[in-house]
């Protein structure tokens, strides 16, 4: 039998070392006491007798020893054995440790996890208490009664919380003492060295009590997260029985109460506030007012998932109007045209055409975001002729209001809205084509059919053809270029 | 009026702020304060430093600024034609407050909000005030969350993400017309239009943090928002399709569904029932499935499950009750889609069974350490020893799976 010494309870570097030796030395497990100095008596012992001469390599998969620095924290007497054991078994079995369903593991874990909660709650259940000296320096002083030996490990969350103070913790185990540069850990204290008061706990149990809604109790939930021994210490805890007794009648006074009459100071409001006019004015008598009016646009289905009504952009009498398809996910969000990757792109292009685009008016066809929900993921769908046609309307009023001297349809859907009908876009791309009312149209590609071109040589070629209609839009309407003054 | 005290201050507008679920203090960028001049750290999952009787967390000083308001919304206990009691907190004693809990551990962080008074963006500005002083004049590197106030300018919501971990607008109400109804000064359109802006913005702030470690995080823990539950006549099916589109549109963290429950001199216009807590526990259940478990709302609530959640059983139990002929699914040997279906099999128990099964082969006795729930699960696996018998295929099943009634126990 080989007697093995820690220092302390928790003294995971005094058990990491012996443990290696010994594995070293093959000494098996049942022959091993272990000892914490200062529990129980002294152990003596024979030197071991199993001792084979030849020494062995002991490694362990890199997850152990965190496992084992919890485990080591536990107050369960029979922990250093089970690690040692555990370390014994990993030089055979190398995936022992996610064979979570074998006794020694599961038991290991079960024991790990009980450590984790007990810092967690310490982290959570500590309540320090203010201090003054007798020259008025402040310390907070908190008593906390852990279940296992977690002071030492749980000391850096209170360190790297509360550097700014200084602040005592004191347990029945160990205590630490922070003078805000160096942490002192001390022997365990007594409850009587604490703190019995603070003036701020009257406002925190203030607190507690309103925020509970008697409406709703759920004792259990609370019990669960909040176990019944942490409540000794805690503060608020004396107030949780009345809570609990007068919940009931409080819900059902809610209840029972007849409604009021508004206060005075409600009713000088009401007649205060400007009456707002939710509907839509009768007439649109001003662009501003389509933008408005538009906002509230249920003319198709399309306004119950998409975010907002993304209406045109760019001076009222701008001489170029791009009209797009539809909103995409960024425009969606944002509540403007064009801001998405296909808005990036098609600012890249004008800019290469030498175009300015805040000279120019920038809309979309179809005013909502249409899209197919897939997960978390909204993918652009097209919009349908019925959906366009919706939308003509916002389209009309805008052309109407801006009168431009030219339009440029980017993209099928555009071309469609802006001439009623469904054509070839590589025809109309060729053509010079007309609106109703004589004014100049150009058709292009939409910038997204760019980003969705899959080779970068075509990719390339159909770039500088975009680019080239952009130029012919310059040559059209040479003040939307930039080296003209405007 | 008599002036009110800090404490009585305190009571009134904890009291006005607790119909807001929301107390989260997780995921946020991770801070302490060594070399500070402060207190104050953050910790990745966050901390509940208590819990109230009705089983909520808290985590942080949940509070108004103040419980005026011009707003007139049926469902809040601060709406302008209620005669609740009013009070004002200054922006010092806010952040006094905080101050004063936060060095006790009680809490966090902050979790601030307001009534709507003057205007928006005065209000807004006041709220940005308290996290400013906070962070700039007290160093304090805790949590704080800013309820964004709508109709707010762009210039002060973008303040108030560069103090804050998260700020959040609530959609309050699962429709367009519930809303106008119950609250006709707030607009949807606003709301979504104010939620896609912040989107915008964390997003691009996320990029920038990429490129550069200075750049400042603008809401770093995300945002998230809260929906009524039972106070207009939407089903759960409307609930839970409408949060499925808010998180695809948004990428909020959290959806929190939020029980109407009655609150001192209520509208006559709502009803006056117990809170619907099952339902709200169903719903958060159902929104976790369609999170972590790959599930859609449409399966969740298909044709033949109605509009509504069963209260009996939980939502993935009664999918499996309807699609019987997708089990009994192979523990040793099913896809991970098909194991994260199976009633009873959380995402971790799934993890380490993917983890063991090359190992060895399970038996039954290996997924009763692995998993909590047993006794349902057995009916719908087949392990190495195991193979459920006809109870799976009978109409039983669902009798057998339910709920015992249990007798109430005194406290």
């Amino acid at each position: 039998m080989v007697v093995a010494r820690l220092a302390h309870p928790a003294d995971f570097e005094g058990w990491r070392e012996q443990a290696r030796a010994l594995a070293q030395r093959w000494v098996l497990p049942e022959d091993i006491a272990w000892h914490v100095a200062g529990e129980g008596p002294d152990l003596f012992a024979a030197m071991p007798r199993r001792d084979r001469e030849d020494l062995r390599a002991v490694s362990v998969p890199r997850a152990f020893p965190d496992l084992a620095e919890s485990v080591i924290c536990h107050s369960d007497p029979g922990r250093f054995a089970l690690l040692y054991r555990l370390l014994w078994r990993l030089q055979a079995e190398r995936d022992l440790l996610k064979v979570v369903t074998d006794p020694d593991i599961y038991r290991a874990e079960a024991m790990a996890r009980s450590v984790r909660r007990d810092i967690h709650k310490m982290t959570a259940f500590v309540r320090f208490r203010e201090v003054a000296d007798e020259e008025g320096a402040v310390t907070y002083v908190a008593w906390f009664e852990p279940e296992h030996h977690i002071v030492e490990r749980a000391a850096s969350f209170f360190v790297e919380r509360f550097t700014g103070m200084r602040w005592s913790i004191l347990t029945p185990r160990r205590s630490l003492h922070w003078d805000g540069e160096t942490l002192h850990v001390a022997a365990g204290a007594s409850r009587l060295e604490a703190p019995g008061d603070d003036a701020v706990e009257a406002c925190w149990r203030t607190y507690y009590a309103s925020i509970f809604n008697p409406a709703r109790l759920k004792v259990k939930a609370m019990k669960a997260e909040m176990p019944v021994k942490y409540w000794r210490n805690l503060p608020e805890a004396g107030l949780i029985s009345s809570l609990i007794a007068d919940a009931d009648k409080r819900t059902q006074e809610m209840v029972r109460q007849a409604p009021t009459l508004p206060p005075e100071r409600h009713e000088r409001m009401a007649r205060r506030a400007p009456a707002v006019s939710a509907e839509l004015p009768e007439e649109i008598g001003s662009l501003a007012e389509a933008r408005i009016a538009a906002a509230d646009c249920q003319r198709c289905g399309l306004y119950r998932c998409a975010t907002q009504t993304v209406f045109g952009e760019g001076p009222q009498d701008a001489p170029v109007v791009f009209v797009g398809e539809q909103p995409g996910d960024q425009e969606d969000l944002a509540g403007k045209p064009f801001v998405g990757p296909a808005g990036k792109l098609f600012d890249r292009a004008l800019a290469e055409a030498g175009l300015d685009r805040s000279r120019a008016y920038v809309t979309n066809a179809v005013k909502h975001f249409k899209f197919e929900q897939r997960g978390k993921r909204r993918i652009h769908q097209r919009p349908n002729a019925g959906e366009v046609r919706a939308c003509r309307f916002w389209v009309a009023q805008e052309l109407a209001f801006i009168r431009p001297r030219l339009v440029v349809a980017l993209g099928a859907t555009a071309l469609q809205a802006l001439t009623g009908k469904a054509g070839s876009l590589t025809v109309a791309r060729e053509l010079e084509l007309k609106l109703e009312d004589g004014t100049a149209l150009v058709a292009t590609v939409h910038p997204s059919f760019l980003l969705r071109v899959p080779d970068e040589e075509t990719k390339e070629r159909e770039l500088k053809r975009f680019i080239a209609d952009l130029q012919r839009v310059g040559q059209m309407v040479p003040e939307m270029r930039r080296d003209e003054a405007a | 009026m008599a002036q009110l005290t800090v404490q009585e201050k305190l009571e009134i507008l904890s009291d006005a702020a607790k119909y807001d679920a929301s107390c989260a203090s997780s995921n946020t960028t991770k801070r302490n304060s060594l070399g500070g001049k402060g207190i104050g750290s953050t910790t990745g999952s966050g901390i509940c430093h208590s819990y109230a009787p009705d089983g909520r967390c808290i985590s942080l000083l949940k509070i108004l600024l103040t419980n005026f308001c011009s707003f007139d919304c049926a469902f809040c206990i601060n709406r302008s034609s209620s005669n609740v009691r009013r009070a004002r907190f200054s922006v010092e004693e806010v952040v006094e407050l905080t101050l004063n809990f936060y060095k006790r551990n009680y809490i966090e962080g902050l979790f601030l909000s307001s009534g709507i008074i003057r205007s928006p963006d005065y209000t807004m500005g006041e709220l940005v005030r308290v996290a400013e002083s906070l962070r700039r004049i007290h160093d304090f590197r805790g949590y704080i969350h800013l309820k964004l106030i709508p109709g707010a300018s762009q210039e002060l919501t973008a303040r108030a993400g560069l103090f804050a971990d998260r700020v959040s607008m609530n959609v309050e109400l699962p429709s367009e017309a519930s809303l106008q109804r119950f609250a006709p000064e707030k607009r949807a359109r606003e709301i979504g239009a104010a939620m896609g802006k912040l989107k915008l913005s964390i997003e691009e702030s996320k990029e920038e943090g990429a490129r550069s470690r200075h750049a400042p995080a603008f809401s770093p823990a995300g945002q998230s928002t809260q929906m009524i539950v039972g106070a207009d006549g939407a089903s759960d099916a409307a609930i839970l399709t409408r949060s499925a589109q808010l998180y695809a549109a948004f990428d909020l963290r959290r959806v929190y569904y939020s029980a109407f429950s009655p609150i001192p001199d209520s509208s006559s216009q709502l009803p006056l029932v117990d809170p619907p807590l099952m339902r709200e526990h169903r719903l958060y259940q159902a929104d976790w499935l369609t999170r972590f478990y790959g599930f859609e709302v449409g399966e969740i609530l298909d044709r033949d499950a109605g509009e509504m959640l069963d209260l009996a059983v939980d939502p993935k139990l009664a999918w499996a009750l309807r699609h019987r002929e997708r089990f009994p699914v192979d523990v040793n040997r099913a896809p991970r889609e098909a194991l994260l279906r199976v009633p009873g099999l959380g995402t971790r128990s799934v993890e380490r069974i993917l983890a063991m099964r090359p190992l060895r082969r399970l038996r039954l006795a290996d997924i009763g350490r692995l998993a909590r729930s047993l006794g349902t699960l057995r009916h719908f696996i087949v392990a190495s020893d195991w193979r459920p018998g006809a109870l799976l295929d009978s109409d039983r099943l669902r009798q057998h799976l339910m709920p015992k009634p249990q007798q109430l126990a005194l406290f």
